[in-house]
C-alpha cells in the first residue's frame, strides 16, 4: 500500500472519529426559535406598514419603502448599540433572513472598518458581507429580465 | 541537544525566571483572575483600534515579565513571538517599542510553545536572557479570520472564543527551579478538516501526533507526567483526541489530559466549546500552571499548544485545515 | 388576519434560511445570495406578489423580497421602454432599501464604535 493510500485511510478514519463526537448543531430548536424571531420582526414590519397607511396617506403599492426603510433605521441602531449580535446567536436566521439582517451587516462592517478611515475603510468595506446579496440579486433579475423580454417580444426601440 | 527527527533535550536546563499575563475584560471576569497580573475593564485597552490593543496586551505582558525580574528590555539578548494579524505586526511593533533583538514566528495558536522552545534553545547557546510571548485580541482576530464583532451571525456549539490576552516568560541559564528541559516540534498535520468553526476537530490529530511522536522520542509515556496540557483544543477537540489516542493504542487518564482553552472561561455563553488564540495558551500557562508548579502542586508536566494553520483566503479556496502542534517540558527541580 | 399570515410566512421563510445554514452548512452570505435569487425566479415566474397579497409584511420584510423588487422594477421598466429597461429599472423599486442601509449605516459609522 502505497503512503497516500496509508494516509488517506487515515484520514478517513479521523474523520468518521470526529464528526461521531462533535456536537451536532441543535438544528430543530435553531428552526423553532428562527421561527418565532423572524415571524415577529415580519409582524413588526406589518404593524409600521399599517400605521403608515393609517396616518400617512400611503397604500398598499407604496407603503414597502417606509417600511423597509424604517426597520433598517431600527436595526442599524440596535447594531450600533452593540445589541443586534447578542440576539443573532439565539435566532440564527429569525434575524439573519429579514431586511434587518441584510441592514445588520451593513452597518456592523462599517463600524468595524472605521479604525481604517472613512474612505477606504467604511467606504471600502460597507459592502464585504452584503454585496454578494445585491451582485446575485442583480444578475438574477438581468437574466430574468431578459428571458421576459425574449418571451413577450417587447425589443423597445432598438 | 538534538536527540532525533523532531525532538531537543536541553542538557543545561533553562530556566523561567518570571512571567507576566495582561488579559481583557472578559478573560478578568473568569476563574483565573487571581493568577493574571493586569486586567483591563475596557476591551480597547485605552487604545483606538482593536490592533493597537492587542500590540499593547503583548508590550505589557514583556514589560511586567521584566519587571518580576528587575531587569530591563537592554538586559534581554532575544524575543520570540508572533500572533495571528496579518503579517504578526502585533508581536513586530510590539517589538518597535520595547527594542529587544526580535525572531518572529508564526504558528497561529502553537506560537506560545514555539516561541519558548526556541528561547531555550537559544539560552542553551549562551544567550543570557530570552523573552517568548505571544498575544490575541478577540475582536482583532475575529475581524481579521471570521466576521465584524457586530455581525449577527450564529456560532455553532463547536466554536470557540478568542482569548483577548499577552503573555511572556522569561528564559536564563540560572535563577529558578522552574526548567525547560525538552521539546519535540510538530510536523504540519493535516486531516482533512474544513469547518473553519470546529478548530478543535482540525487541531486534536496534530496535538496526538506531537505528544505520541514525544512520548516514541524519549522513550516515556504519560505516565512520567503530572499533566499534559493541550493549548485550545476546547471541549470539542479534547475529546475527540482522547478518542484519537485510543485507536492509536493509547489511553490518557481523563484527568491528567487537561486543554487551557477550558480553563480561562466558566460561564461564557460566546465561548461554546472554550477559549481559542495565541493567547490562550500563554495566558494559562505563563500564569497558573507556573505558579502551581511553584506551589508544588505539578513537578512535570507536558506543554502542548496547538495552532490551526488557516486563512480567510484557503477557507475560500475550499482548502481544509493545516494543523500544528508543539510539546514543551517543563520541571521543577530541587526544593 | 394579515398580522398571523405575515408571522407564518415570515417565519417560514427564515426557518428556510436556518435549514441552509445548519444542515447545507452554507455560510450566512450564501444563504442570503441563495434566497435572493429564489425571490427573484418566485416573481419571475409571477408568483411573489400573489405571497405579499397574502402575507403582507410576511413576504416584503425577508430578503427574498430583495430578488422580487429587482426583478419587479426590471420588469416594469421592460413593458415601457423594452430591453434597456431591464437594465434602468433593476433598482428603481428597491432604491428605498439599498440607500437607508448606506446612509444609515455610514451615519452610525460616525457615531459607534464596536462594543464587543
Amino acid at each position: 500500500m502505497s503512503q497516500e493510500n496509508g494516509d488517506q485511510m487515515e484520514k478517513e478514519a479521523y474523520q468518521k472519529v470526529a464528526s461521531r463526537i462533535e456536537p451536532k448543531r441543535p438544528m430543530l430548536m435553531n428552526c423553532v426559535k428562527a421561527f418565532f424571531v423572524g415571524g415577529f420582526i415580519c409582524v413588526i414590519g406589518q404593524c409600521i406598514s399599517t400605521f403608515y397607511m393609517h396616518f400617512f396617506h400611503f397604500n398598499e403599492a407604496t407603503v414597502g419603502a417606509p417600511t423597509v426603510a424604517t426597520l433598517i433605521f431600527i436595526s442599524v441602531l440596535l447594531t450600533g448599540f452593540g445589541v443586534y449580535d447578542k440576539f443573532s446567536q439565539f435566532s440564527g436566521a429569525g434575524t439573519a433572513v429579514p431586511v434587518t439582517g441584510f441592514a445588520n451587516s451593513m452597518a456592523s462592517t462599517a463600524i468595524e472598518y472605521k479604525t481604517e478611515g472613512f474612505v477606504l475603510g467604511v467606504g471600502g468595506n460597507m459592502f464585504k458581507l452584503a454585496g454578494s446579496v445585491i451582485v446575485f440579486g442583480t444578475v438574477a433579475a438581468f437574466i430574468i429580465g431578459i428571458i421576459y423580454t425574449i418571451a413577450t417580444g417587447q425589443w423597445g426601440a432598438m | 541537544m538534538y536527540i532525533s527527527k523532531q525532538s531537543f533535550r536541553y542538557e543545561s536546563e533553562p530556566c523561567i525566571v518570571s512571567s507576566g499575563v495582561v488579559v481583557g475584560p472578559t478573560e478578568a471576569k473568569g476563574p483565573l483572575k487571581d493568577h493574571f497580573d493586569k486586567m483591563y475593564d475596557d476591551l480597547w485597552i485605552n487604545e483606538d483600534s482593536f490592533e493597537k490593543a492587542q500590540k499593547k496586551l503583548m508590550e505589557e505582558a514583556c514589560t511586567e515579565t521584566l519587571t518580576k525580574a528587575n531587569i530591563t528590555p537592554e538586559d534581554v539578548a532575544f524575543l520570540f513571538g508572533g500572533d495571528l494579524i496579518n503579517q504578526i505586526t502585533g508581536t513586530s511593533f510590539a517589538s518597535r517599542t520595547l527594542g529587544i533583538p526580535f525572531f518572529g514566528l508564526f504558528g497561529a495558536c502553537s506560537t506560545s510553545m514555539e516561541a519558548l522552545s526556541l528561547a531555550a534553545m537559544v539560552v542553551e547557546q549562551g544567550a543570557p536572557y530570552v523573552l517568548a510571548g505571544t498575544a490575541s485580541h478577540y475582536a482583532a482576530i475575529e475581524k481579521q479570520f471570521r466576521y465584524p464583532i457586530e455581525y449577527g451571525s450564529q456560532r455553532p456549539p463547536t466554536a470557540q472564543r478568542t482569548v483577548t490576552a499577552g503573555g511572556a516568560a522569561l528564559v536564563a541559564p540560572t535563577g529558578s527551579n522552574i526548567h525547560v528541559t525538552k521539546s519535540t516540534i510538530g510536523k504540519v498535520i493535516d486531516n482533512g478538516i474544513k469547518d473553519p468553526f470546529n478548530m478543535g476537530a482540525a487541531m486534536a490529530p496534530a496535538a496526538v501526533d506531537t505528544i505520541l511522536t514525544h512520548f516514541k522520542d524519549f522513550q516515556t509515556s504519560e505516565e512520567d507526567y503530572d499533566l499534559i496540557l493541550t493549548g485550545d483544543l476546547g471541549q470539542v477537540g479534547r475529546s475527540i483526541a482522547l478518542e484519537w489516542f485510543r485507536q492509536k493504542g493509547v489511553t490518557l487518564p481523563e484527568g491528567k489530559f487537561q486543554d487551557c482553552g477550558l480553563m480561562i472561561y466558566d460561564d461564557e455563553p460566546e465561548a461554546m466549546a472554550g477559549a481559542s488564540g495565541t493567547g490562550c495558551s500563554a495566558a494559562v500557562v505563563f500564569s497558573k500552571i507556573l505558579h502551581e508548579m511553584q506551589q508544588g502542586k505539578y513537578k512535570k508536566i507536558l506543554v502542548c499548544a496547538t495552532g490551526a494553520l488557516l486563512s480567510p483566503l484557503t477557507f475560500q479556496q475550499k482548502e481544509s485545515i493545516p494543523c500544528i502542534a508543539h510539546a514543551v517540558v517543563i520541571e521543577r527541580k530541587g526544593a | 388576519m394579515i398580522f398571523l399570515w405575515a408571522f407564518i410566512v415570515g417565519g417560514l421563510i427564515c426557518v428556510v434560511g436556518q435549514l441552509m445554514m445548519d444542515g447545507l452548512k452554507l455560510t450566512p452570505a450564501h444563504t442570503m445570495a441563495t434566497l435572493v435569487v429564489v425571490g427573484a425566479v418566485l416573481d419571475g415566474l409571477g408568483l411573489y406578489e400573489r405571497l405579499i397579497d397574502f402575507a403582507g409584511a410576511g413576504a416584503t420584510v425577508p430578503i427574498t423580497s430583495f430578488g422580487n423588487q429587482l426583478v419587479h422594477g426590471a420588469l416594469a421598466e421592460a413593458d415601457r421602454t423594452g430591453l434597456i429597461g431591464v437594465i434602468t429599472g433593476i433598482f428603481q423599486i428597491t432604491s428605498a432599501g439599498i440607500s437607508a442601509a448606506i446612509i444609515f449605516s455610514f451615519l452610525a459609522a460616525l457615531v459607534f464604535k464596536p462594543k464587543g
